[in-house]
């Protein structure tokens, strides 16, 4: 047994295996199969100041190795997720991750300010989702933008604030810098990719939305390319995800440059899908006797 | 355990009609809980996301479960490729099933289509109190109906084109038994279109519907929020969630 322990912005995670924001809720419906406490993390569903219902149905449609969706940040709003979900999280011993998407910069200070004042490990600051109108990936698209968002959260809140970063941009490299300039104490990423599907039959897009966020194994190359590229920029740790669904994708992902990594669309795959990565990791640590994962981060030699 | 997720075998696997496969499964922790109305996530060979299918039997005695399923696209396509003896990938059971009232004296099942299947473990629990109303486009179309005549219930066959059967909508046939009185309940599952029309004739007649809804699904156990579909309570909206809210909602709660 290697030892699968890493730690990101002062917080120790037992091992590098996160569920993402968005497909795992709160755990509730994943603990009937498995104890949270196996996980080194969890990521929760992206929160708002009040209550969204999200966008309309269908919110989700195969593709090619990978899926889309455009769910919208349905969530209770801050103030339920404090009171109903956070401390119940906050027994499972595992590292909470409370991810957060507002629509304004307003609104993201004032919901990382209520953050402040809990127990919550970390604030994901989302300044990548491509299921809103406003806010969102907007926020990300540009190096002024992530920057000045990230400045305003970073004066209100002490706790180790990871950015989450767009796919959606010409260079993230560029806009990891600037991030990492204002602050941010690690970043994560990928988010999905802008994508689209017609039905040939009724000439209509599958998503009532048009468009969603593509994420899964299709995904992987290009997150492993961003990560890989992001590590090259910046001297803040880095959580990958995107398409990762073994631990062979994982360790993967933590030689491009991750120091941890979150699991999103192969859980749907298989529900526990979280927890055979992490013996995934650990198999390959130990059939190439390594003795700790942290050995393997940004472990790979480009030619 | 509320559901499980594993591999399991496929003991038996008929076709039914055209691209309409009937798969008995042997998975005893989940028959012993499962009810009807409940439905199970299958994950296909070579799919990223797993498949919702209604519950179509529930035999705890065998712990077996059997589906219903006609073929639409790749998955199904796929789930209808495995052979007995081999293995499916099952997350199950899922969701929120019918409210049963062993004191209700007369029942209406409603099934459109590949809706038939999950009336079928009412039908069995119901047995002659209840009356099944199954409409199918076409006579080769018909499925299911040896199997609810054994169950004691009255059967009545409906079909778009009249080649078997009365020839009509199963709207007609519930509307007449509506008028006799005595219904208590009345659950359905179906198209859309269908279901909206059986809850309008079933609130006009003042008699408690239930009905099964659809939506494309990721999670399948409430988590990622992707099968929001519109309800209200209280006169209040709310955007609820087929497969933990549902996928059988009261049919006074959907806003069509
Ligand atoms: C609660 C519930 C119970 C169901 N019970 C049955 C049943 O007993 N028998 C049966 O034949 N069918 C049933 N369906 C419909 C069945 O899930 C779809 O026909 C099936 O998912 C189509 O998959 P596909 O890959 O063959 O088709 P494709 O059209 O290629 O599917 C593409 C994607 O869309 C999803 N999708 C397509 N149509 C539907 C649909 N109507 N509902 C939900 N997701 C859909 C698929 O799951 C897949 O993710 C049920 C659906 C739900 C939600
Ligand atoms: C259904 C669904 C909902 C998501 N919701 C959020 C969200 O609320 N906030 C967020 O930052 N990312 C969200 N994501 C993105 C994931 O957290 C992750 O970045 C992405 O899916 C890539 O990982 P994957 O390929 O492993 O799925 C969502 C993804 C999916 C599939
Ligand atoms: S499919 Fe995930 S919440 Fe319903």
């Amino acid at each position: 047994m290697a030892d699968l322990s890493v730690k990101i912005a002062g917080v120790e995670f037992k091992n590098p295996v996160i569920p993402a924001s968005g497909v795992f809720g709160y755990g509730r419906e994943y603990e009937e199969l498995f104890p949270l406490s196996k996980l080194g993390g969890i990521a929760t569903k992206g929160t708002t100041i009040t209550k969204r219902n999200g966008n309309p149905s269908p919110r989700i449609a195969e593709t090619p190795s990978g899926m889309l969706n455009s769910v919208g940040l349905q969530n209770p709003g801050i103030d339920k997720f404090i009171s109903e979900e956070l401390p119940n999280l906050m027994t499972k011993d595992t590292v909470i991750l409370a991810n957060i998407a507002g629509s304004t910069a307003d609104e993201c200070v004032e919901i990382a300010k209520k953050l402040d004042e809990t127990d919550v490990h970390m604030i994901e600051l989302n300044i990548s989702c491509p299921n809103v109108k406003q806010g969102g990936m907007a926020f990300g698209a540009t190096c002024d933008g992530a920057a000045g968002i990230t400045k305003r959260v970073r004066q209100v809140t002490k706790k180790p604030l990871v950015v989450k970063l767009s796919p959606n941009v010409t260079s993230i490299a560029e806009i990891a810098k600037s991030v990492e300039a204002e602050g941010a104490d690690a970043l994560s990423l990928i988010n999905t990719v802008l994508g689209m599907r017609i039905d040939i039959n009724t000439k209509r897009p599958i998503l009532k939305n048009n468009m969603g966020g593509m994420s899964g194994p299709a995904v992987l190359p290009i997150a492993v390319r961003m990560v890989w590229q992001t590590a090259n920029a910046v001297n803040i740790p880095i959580i990958g995800m995107g398409g990762i669904s073994s631990g062979e994708d994982a360790v993967e992902m933590m030689m491009a440059g991750a120091s941890a990594v979150q699991v999103g669309a192969a859980i749907f795959t298989d529900p526990y899908a979280p927890i055979k990565i992490i013996d995934g990791i650990n198999d390959y640590l130990d059939s190439n006797n390594i003795k700790s994962v942290s050995e393997i981060i940004g472990s790979v030699q480009p030619w | 355990m509320k559901y499980t997720q594993g591999k399991y075998q496929v003991l038996e696997k008929k076709a039914l009609a055209k691209d309409i496969f009937s798969i008995v499964i042997l998975c005893p922790e989940i028959a012993e809980i499962a009810v009807p109305g409940q439905f199970v996530h299958i994950l296909p060979q070579g799919c990223t996301l797993r498949r919702p299918i209604s519950i179509c039997d529930i035999d705890r005695e065998k712990g077996t479960l059997r589906i219903v399923f006609i073929v639409k696209g790749d998955g199904t396509k796929n789930i209808a490729a495995v052979n007995e003896g081999s293995l499916i990938d099952m997350l199950a059971p899922l969701g929120h099933g019918f409210t049963l009232d062993k004191s209700f004296k007369k029942v209406v099942l409603v099934g459109g289509g590949i809706g038939t299947p999950p009336m079928l473990p009412l039908a069995k629990i119901y047995g002659e109190k209840a009356a099944v109303i199954s409409g199918f486009r076409s006579a080769e179309a018909v499925i299911l109906q040896e199997d609810f005549k054994k169950t004691g219930a009255e059967t009545i066959l409906c079909t778009d084109d009249g080649t078997t059967g009365i020839k009509g909508f199963v709207t007609q046939p519930l509307k007449e038994l509506l008028e006799q009185g005595s219904i208590e309940a009345v659950y359905a599952c179906g198209p859309m279109p269908m279901l909206k029309n059986i809850a309008a004739l079933a609130d006009s007649a003042n008699v408690y519907c239930e009905v099964s809804l659809e939506e494309r699904m990721g999670c399948g156990i409430g988590a990622c929020l992707v099968c929001a579909c519109k309800t209200k309570k209280d006169g209040e909206e709310h955007f609820a969630h087929v497969c933990k809210n549902g996928p059988v909602f009261n049919a006074k709660e959907v806003i069509w």
